[in-house]
């Protein structure tokens, strides 16, 4: 069985973003570039299932589509345990283009799972995995919070509203992740740093594919009336005034 | 020329979302000059049915059967897609709820159409499509083109009021029946917690963080919630520690929710944090330390020690319920 996490490459949670161009494009000094957070968790949930040799997982390939310029994210994931990776050599202007990609590099490769994060930090879309099932006409599962492999099938569940169910699927499918499907990313240790080293990166040439939208520019929020105090010993007084003043209840 | 919206069912029954979905789609409908179409799948009866036209739905397609009960991406997409052509659907309206997650990317491939996702008003312009939508987990919004013939928009949950336009519509059963070959998704168990205030449907928000100080300390937030028909919510090392459910972890790698009323008490505010709450339409902190950022977000504060304040709100709250 083989395992694909797709991978995004976002700036740090904590990064302050700001525009430049008349607000079109990101300004990108200073930031610090990170494997999207549900993508590590991802691959961590990957790897912890290529671990166990009873679940016959024989590679962890990770895929990214984006220029040269986000390897060190890709050898990060090298580094954390991937065993190859692929990247399909553009910048691309939306989600479909992204999935469009991908979809292209999976008619000569193969994958039996599929592996996407509930969203990428930046344009939060929460739609490439769902595309990416579609292009290929494989199931997909959505919010999913844990997988395992039993007897060769995937075991899932996912989050519904309330509660989980469980549930599989044939393969291949693609399953889109969120909290739940491991605990913590898994870290990469010294040795696995200098073996990414040499690990092989396939990088495609992309196909042409016309972007179906377009960010015209970019606001920042409006900042928020400055903060009301009450005094902590009449602390009942902030009970009139959701009441009578913001009138929420 | 339509604009298709699809209210999801909840066991036969819609819910505030539902019609919030059909109001956004009835108004979006309107700037076209075009119909608004509810198409609904699963057992839903007519009574329940019909209540989609008080929010302006001007036709409603019921797509009934028995093996579309849990939710199947591929083959729920492959029935909303042929809806989709058949009233000839300029825009495709879905939630961006777990369903609308599944749903709509699939959806934008099979129909060739550009997709918005979390959108959080109606459209800024028709003949340019533009939407606004949130990115970078709130810390900014763009205005996003979409440029094909049909258009695909998720709406951020408790983003659009429901507003009532009431239209005398038919019920119409289609005839379109799911793929069987399509049917792959086996769901072999359901666990639901029943009595719990879902943290997504939540007007009000009751939220901890780290300053409650251990799991014993709960009782009081518990109460207050109760005593407003609260969500309870927490930060993420509360679950992490245990004190609180997984589930009510909200957050950038929790839940993302929009309330009008969210109480951040011992939270301190990071951004992380922020990124699943900043939407609520009014924030109030409680919190130790006059520096916590959370007071930059908020528009209530109380400076001082959540366990003393908690035991007054409640006291205050009997007294105005009682009235
Ligand atoms: C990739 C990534 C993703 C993350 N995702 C999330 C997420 O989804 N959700 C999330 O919440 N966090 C997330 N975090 C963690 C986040 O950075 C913070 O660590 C976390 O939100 C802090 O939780 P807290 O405010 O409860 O605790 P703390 O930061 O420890 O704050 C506790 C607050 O309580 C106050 N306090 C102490 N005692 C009292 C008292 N007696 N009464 C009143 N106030 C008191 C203190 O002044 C302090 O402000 C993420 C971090 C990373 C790196
Ligand atoms: N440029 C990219 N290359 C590969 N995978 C991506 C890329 N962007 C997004 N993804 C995948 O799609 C998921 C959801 O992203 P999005 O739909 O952009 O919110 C991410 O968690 C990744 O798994």
């Amino acid at each position: 069985m083989k395992i694909l996490v797709c991978i995004s490459n976002v700036p740090d949670t904590t990064t302050k973003v700001k525009f430049i161009d008349d607000q079109k494009k990101l300004d990108v000094t200073g930031i610090q570039w990170v494997i999207n957070p549900w993508d590590e968790l991802a691959l961590t949930r990957a790897l912890e299932l290529k671990d166990d040799a009873s679940n016959g997982v024989q590679t962890v390939t990770v895929a990214h589509v984006g220029l040269v310029s986000a390897e060190p994210t890709i050898r990060k994931a090298l580094a954390i345990g991937a065993d190859d990776a692929i990247r399909v050599n553009t910048d691309p202007a939306d989600a479909y283009g992204i999935a469009a990609q991908l979809a292209e590099v999976m008619k000569t490769e193969k994958y039996d799972i599929i592996l996407c994060g509930i969203e990428s930090s930046d344009h939060n879309g929460s739609t490439v995995g769902g595309m990416l099932a579609e292009f290929l006409d494989c199931p997909s599962v959505t919010c999913v919070s844990s997988l395992k492999i039993e007897g060769g099938q995937p075991v899932i569940s996912r989050e519904i509203d309330g509660g989980k169910e469980s549930l599989t699927v044939p393969l291949p499918f693609v399953a889109v992740v969120q909290k739940g499907i491991a605990k913590e990313p898994r870290i990469a240790a010294m040795r696995g740093i200098m073996a990414a080293r040499t690990k092989p990166i396939r990088v495609y040439e992309p196909q042409a594919i016309e972007n179906f939208t377009e960010v015209l520019n970019y606001e920042m929020p409006k900042p928020r009336a400055a903060c009301k105090y009450v005094d902590a010993e009449n602390a009942g007084q902030l009970i009139d005034l959701l009441q009578n003043e913001a009138r929420v209840f | 020329m339509a604009v298709l919206v699809y209210p999801e069912n909840w066991d036969g029954k819609f819910k505030k979302l539902s019609f919030e979905l059909v109001s956004y789609a009835s108004k979006v409908a309107e700037m076209l000059g075009v119909q608004a179409v509810a198409v609904s799948i699963g057992s839903v009866d007519e009574g329940e049915l019909s209540k989609l036209a008080t929010y302006g739905a001007g036709r409603i397609i019921s797509i009934e059967n028995g093996a579309l009960k849990s939710l199947d991406d591929q083959a729920y997409t492959s029935l909303i897609a042929e809806v989709a052509k058949s009233v000839s659907a300029s825009v495709v309206v879905l939630s961006n709820n777990n369903t609308g997650k599944a749903l709509a990317p699939r959806l934008s491939v099979k129909l060739k159409a550009g997709i918005a996702s979390g959108v959080s008003r109606l459209p800024v312009s028709t003949s340019q499509f533009i939407v606004y939508k949130k990115v970078y987990s709130g810390k900014a919004f763009a205005n996003v083109e979409i440029k094909t013939p049909v258009k695909i928009i998720t709406l951020a949950q408790n983003s659009f009021e429901v507003i009532e336009s009431p239209k005398t519509v038919a019920i119409e059963k289609s005839g379109i029946q799911p793929d069987q070959n399509l049917l792959r998704t086996k769901v072999t168990d359901v666990q639901k917690q029943t009595g719990k205030i879902l943290l997504t449907d939540a007007d009000i928000v009751v939220s901890g963080g780290r300053g409650m100080r251990s799991a014993d300390n709960w009782g009081p937030l518990v109460e207050m919630a109760e005593l407003l028909g609260a969500g309870t919510a927490c930060s993420r090392p509360v679950s992490d520690e245990g004190w609180r459910p997984h589930d009510e972890h909200t957050g950038q790698t929790g839940k993302i929710i929009a309330p009008n009323l969210y109480f951040a008490i011992g939270i301190s505010g990071a951004i992380q944090h922020l990124a699943g709450i900043s939407s609520s339409k009014y924030i109030v902190a409680i919190n130790t330390d006059k520096d916590a950022p959370i007071f930059e977000a908020a528009q209530y504060g109380i400076v001082g020690d959540a366990a003393k304040i908690l035991p007054r709100l409640v006291e205050k709250l009997r007294e105005v319920k009682s009235k």
